[in-house]
C-alpha cells in the first residue's frame, strides 16, 4: 500500500469529505494562508474556494459558537487551531454550548462540529504553545475527543469526526505530522471509541497516547532485546473511551504503564489506571505506573524542556523497576531525534 | 394587516406573556416549579414587537431570561408550563427548565445562561442560512450585561465582517444582576460604538409594542436590503428581582419611584388603552382576555398533572441519536 505522512492523511481526509459533502467547510486562523496549517489544509482553497475554506478574526470563542450555529442549521464545519492552547479561549463555547446543545434541545438539534487542534513541542514552544488539554475536554459529557497517532488513524478518525453528528475534537501532535505510514487512498472511517493494538507482546502493557506511542515503540524495541515483549495499546479516542483491549492486555501481562502526553494530576492516565485497577485487580503484579509531563508549566530552554517531557528511556526505566530488572545501559541508544526535523519558528 | 387587527394580535401576545408570568408568581411558592425564574415582566413589548415582525421560519436565540421571547415566538403555553414543572410532556422533559427553553419547530433555537454565550451561535446560524440561500434572519436577544463579555464584540465584528443577516437585540435594563451600568461601562454610549461597525443601529426607550414592531420591521428590511446586520438598543425596566418572582425595591440598589415611572407606561396596559381608544369594545377585550386566561390555566393544570419523565431520560440526548 502507498505510504503518506500524517499531515497528508489529514489533508486527504478533509479534501475527500469536502468533495463528497457540500455542507462541509473549513475555517480558522491561517487555514488558507501560504503556510496552510503546516500543510494540512494545502490545496483546499484552490479546490473549494474561499466560500468553503476561509480565514477568520482572532476570535476563538465566537468562532467556535459560529461553528455551533452553522452546525445546528445543517452545515458540517471544521474549525482549526494551530495550537491546543488557543482552545482555552473557546472553553465557554465548548464546555457550556457545544457539549449541551443536543441535550438542551431534547435531541432535536445536532452539532456536527469538528475542532482540530495541534499540540506543539520543541524549539521553544514554551508554556502557552505546548498544552495537550484533552483530559479537560474529555471530562465534559457531550464532547468526543480523539488523538490520532498513525497516518492511517489520522485519516480514518478525521473522516469519522466529520461524519459524526456531535462535536468532535481532534488533537494532533505536531511531531506526528512527519510520520509516514500506509494509508488507503479511498475514504474510510475508524470508528470513534475503538482502541488499537500498535504492537503485540505478552509480557508488559504500555497504554500510550498521541506522541507517547512513538516513545513507547522505541522503549519496546530496547526491552525486546532483554526478552520483554511489550504490548502497546493506543486508545485513539479518549471520549468515548473503550477500555476493553487495555483490560484484556493487562489481564494477559499483569503489568501496565500509562504513558500520557499530558500532565498526570486528574488526567487521562488516572482514568486508565483506575479502570485497569478495577478490572485487573487479581492479575496485576505491580501497581499501574503513570508517566507524563512534569507538574510545571512547559519551559522554553531545551535542557529544561527535556526534563519536562517523559520519553522512551523513562518507560524503559519504569518497566525495569516494575519487573525487578537491572537498569540496562542506554548510552548507545539513539532514540527519536526530532531536532533534525523540527526547526523553528514553526 | 388592518391596524386594529394588528393591534389586537400584538395585545394577545402581550397578555399571554403577562398572564403566564402572573400564574408563575402565584404558584411558584408551591415549590413544584423547581427552576430559577428570571422573569420577563416589563420587557414584553420588546419580545412581542420583534417576534411579531419575524416570520415563523426566522430563528430566535435568547438568554436565561426568555419567557417573553419564547411565548411571543411559539405561543405554546402548554410546553412552556410542562417544562417549568419538569414534565415528560415537554420537549426537553424538564432538562432545561426556565433558563433553557427551546422550540426549534417554532424557530426558537435555544438559550444560554452564560449571558453572551448564545450570540455567536446566532451568527453561525445566520451564516448557514445565507449559505443555503434562505432569506431568514437570525435574531438574538441579550441583556446589557452580555455586552460586557467578549463573545458579544467578537460576534458583532464577525457578523459585520461577513455581512450576515443577524438582528442583535440588546434588552437594556441597566442592570447586570444588581450591578448598574455605571459600575460596568467605561464608555458613554453603547449604540454609538456599535454604529462605528458596519452595522445599522436603531434605538428606543419605548414600551409601546407598536413602536417596537415598526422598528423591528425597519431593521429586518435594512438587514435584507443593505445586507448587513442590525443592532437594536432597547431600554426597559425589569419589574422583579434578578432571579425569583418577587419585587426587591427594599434591597436598596434601585428605587421604587423608578419602577412607578416606568409602570405608568406598562407595555400591556398601553396596548390595552390603545385598543379601547381605537373603539374596541371593552367586553370584547375582556372576553379575549378570558379566553387566554383559560388557555394558560389549562396549560398549567395539564403540566401539574402530567407524568414525570422516566429516570432513564437522564442519559438521553447527550449525543445525537
Amino acid at each position: 500500500m502507498r505510504k503518506i505522512t500524517y499531515c497528508q492523511a489529514l489533508n486527504e481526509a478533509i479534501a475527500q469529505e469536502m468533495a463528497r459533502d457540500p455542507t462541509v467547510f473549513i475555517y480558522g486562523i491561517g487555514v488558507p494562508d501560504h503556510k496552510r496549517i503546516f500543510g494540512s489544509t494545502a490545496g483546499l482553497v484552490e479546490k473549494f474556494g474561499l466560500e468553503r475554506c476561509f480565514d477568520t478574526p482572532l476570535s476563538e470563542g465566537a468562532m467556535t459558537g459560529f461553528g455551533i450555529g452553522a452546525a445546528i442549521n445543517g452545515m458540517r464545519p471544521i474549525h482549526v487551531h494551530g495550537r491546543v492552547d488557543f482552545l482555552l479561549l473557546a472553553m465557554n463555547q465548548l464546555g457550556n454550548m457545544a457539549s449541551s446543545y443536543c441535550y438542551a434541545s431534547g435531541g432535536t438539534l445536532k452539532v456536527p462540529l469538528v475542532i482540530r487542534a495541534i499540540i506543539g513541542r520543541g524549539w521553544g514552544q514554551g508554556f502557552q504553545h505546548s498544552k495537550s488539554m484533552y483530559s479537560v475536554l474529555a471530562h465534559i459529557p457531550g464532547l468526543k475527543v480523539a488523538l490520532p497517532t498513525t497516518p492511517r488513524d489520522a485519516k480514518g478518525l478525521l473522516i469519522s469526526a466529520i461524519r459524526d453528528d456531535n462535536p468532535v475534537i481532534i488533537i494532533e501532535h505536531r511531531w506526528l505530522y512527519w510520520q509516514e505510514g500506509e494509508v488507503p487512498e479511498e475514504p474510510y472511517v475508524i470508528p470513534l471509541g475503538e482502541p488499537n493494538i500498535l504492537r503485540q507482546g505478552a509480557d508488559f502493557t504500555v497504554v500510550a497516547t498521541s506522541w507517547m506511542n512513538v516513545e513507547a515503540l522505541e522503549a519496546a524495541r530496547v526491552l525486546s532485546r532483554r526478552g520483554v515483549e511489550v504490548e502497546i495499546v493506543d486508545p485513539r479516542t479518549i471520549s468515548p473511551f473503550n477500555e476493553r483491549l487495555i483490560v484484556e492486555s493487562v489481564k494477559k501481562t499483569g503489568y501496565c504503564i500509562v504513558a500520557d502526553n499530558d500532565w498526570l494530576n486528574c488526567g487521562f492516565s488516572a482514568e486508565v489506571a483506575a479502570r485497569v485497577a478495577a478490572a485487573c485487580w487479581r492479575e496485576l503484579k505491580a501497581p499501574v505506573a503513570r508517566l507524563g509531563f512534569a507538574p510545571t508549566p512547559c519551559p522554553t530552554a531545551r535542557h529544561l524542556e527535556n526534563a519536562f517531557y517523559s520519553n522512551a528511556a523513562d518507560i524503559i526505566r519504569t518497566a525495569e523497576g516494575m519487573l525487578g530488572l537491572e537498569p540496562a545501559d542506554l548510552s548507545g541508544e539513539t532514540f527519536y531525534d526530532y531536532e533534525h526535523k523540527f526547526k523553528g519558528p514553526f | 394587516m388592518a391596524s386594529t387587527e394588528l393591534s389586537l394580535a400584538l395585545y394577545r401576545k402581550l397578555y399571554l406573556i403577562r398572564k403566564s408570568e402572573e400564574l408563575i408568581r402565584i404558584h411558584y411558592a408551591e415549590d413544584e416549579m423547581k427552576t430559577p425564574m428570571h422573569m420577563s415582566m416589563g420587557s414584553e413589548a420588546i419580545a412581542v414587537g420583534i417576534c411579531h415582525a419575524l416570520g415563523r421560519e426566522d430563528q430566535v436565540f435568547g438568554s436565561y431570561r426568555s419567557h417573553a421571547i419564547y411565548l411571543a415566538k411559539t405561543g405554546n403555553s402548554d410546553d412552556f408550563f410542562a417544562e417549568m414543572y419538569g414534565r415528560a410532556t415537554a420537549l426537553l422533559k424538564g432538562k432545561g427548565g426556565s433558563m433553557h427553553m427551546c422550540a426549534p419547530d417554532f424557530g426558537f433555537m435555544g438559550t444560554s445562561a452564560i449571558v453572551a454565550g448564545i450570540i455567536p451561535v446566532a451568527v453561525g446560524a445566520a451564516f448557514a442560512s445565507k449559505r443555503q440561500g434562505k432569506s431568514r434572519v437570525a435574531t438574538v436577544f441579550f441583556g446589557d450585561g452580555a455586552v460586557d463579555e467578549g463573545d458579544f464584540w467578537e460576534s458583532l465584528n464577525l457578523a459585520c465582517l461577513m455581512k450576515l443577516p443577524v438582528l442583535f437585540v440588546c434588552e437594556d435594563n441597566g442592570l447586570a444582576v444588581h450591578t448598574p451600568a455605571r459600575a460596568r461601562h467605561g464608555y458613554r454610549s453603547l449604540a454609538d460604538i456599535v454604529a462605528r461597525f458596519n452595522c445599522r443601529v436603531l434605538r428606543s426607550d419605548s414600551t409601546d409594542v407598536e413602536v417596537i414592531y415598526r422598528l423591528a420591521r425597519r431593521a429586518i428590511t435594512a438587514i435584507k436590503t443593505a445586507e448587513m446586520p442590525c443592532f437594536l438598543h432597547l431600554r426597559y425596566y425589569r419589574y422583579l428581582e434578578h432571579v425569583g418572582v418577587n419585587e426587591d425595591f427594599n434591597a436598596g440598589y434601585r428605587s421604587e419611584d423608578e419602577f412607578r415611572e416606568w409602570y405608568q407606561r406598562d407595555p400591556v396596559h398601553l396596548q390595552r388603552a390603545r385598543l379601547l381608544q381605537q373603539g374596541i369594545d371593552e367586553a370584547k377585550l375582556a372576553s379575549m382576555e378570558k379566553e387566554i386566561d383559560r388557555q394558560v390555566e389549562s396549560s398549567l393544570k395539564m403540566a401539574k398533572t402530567a407524568p414525570l419523565a422516566d429516570a432513564s431520560e437522564l442519559y438521553r440526548c447527550v449525543f445525537a441519536e
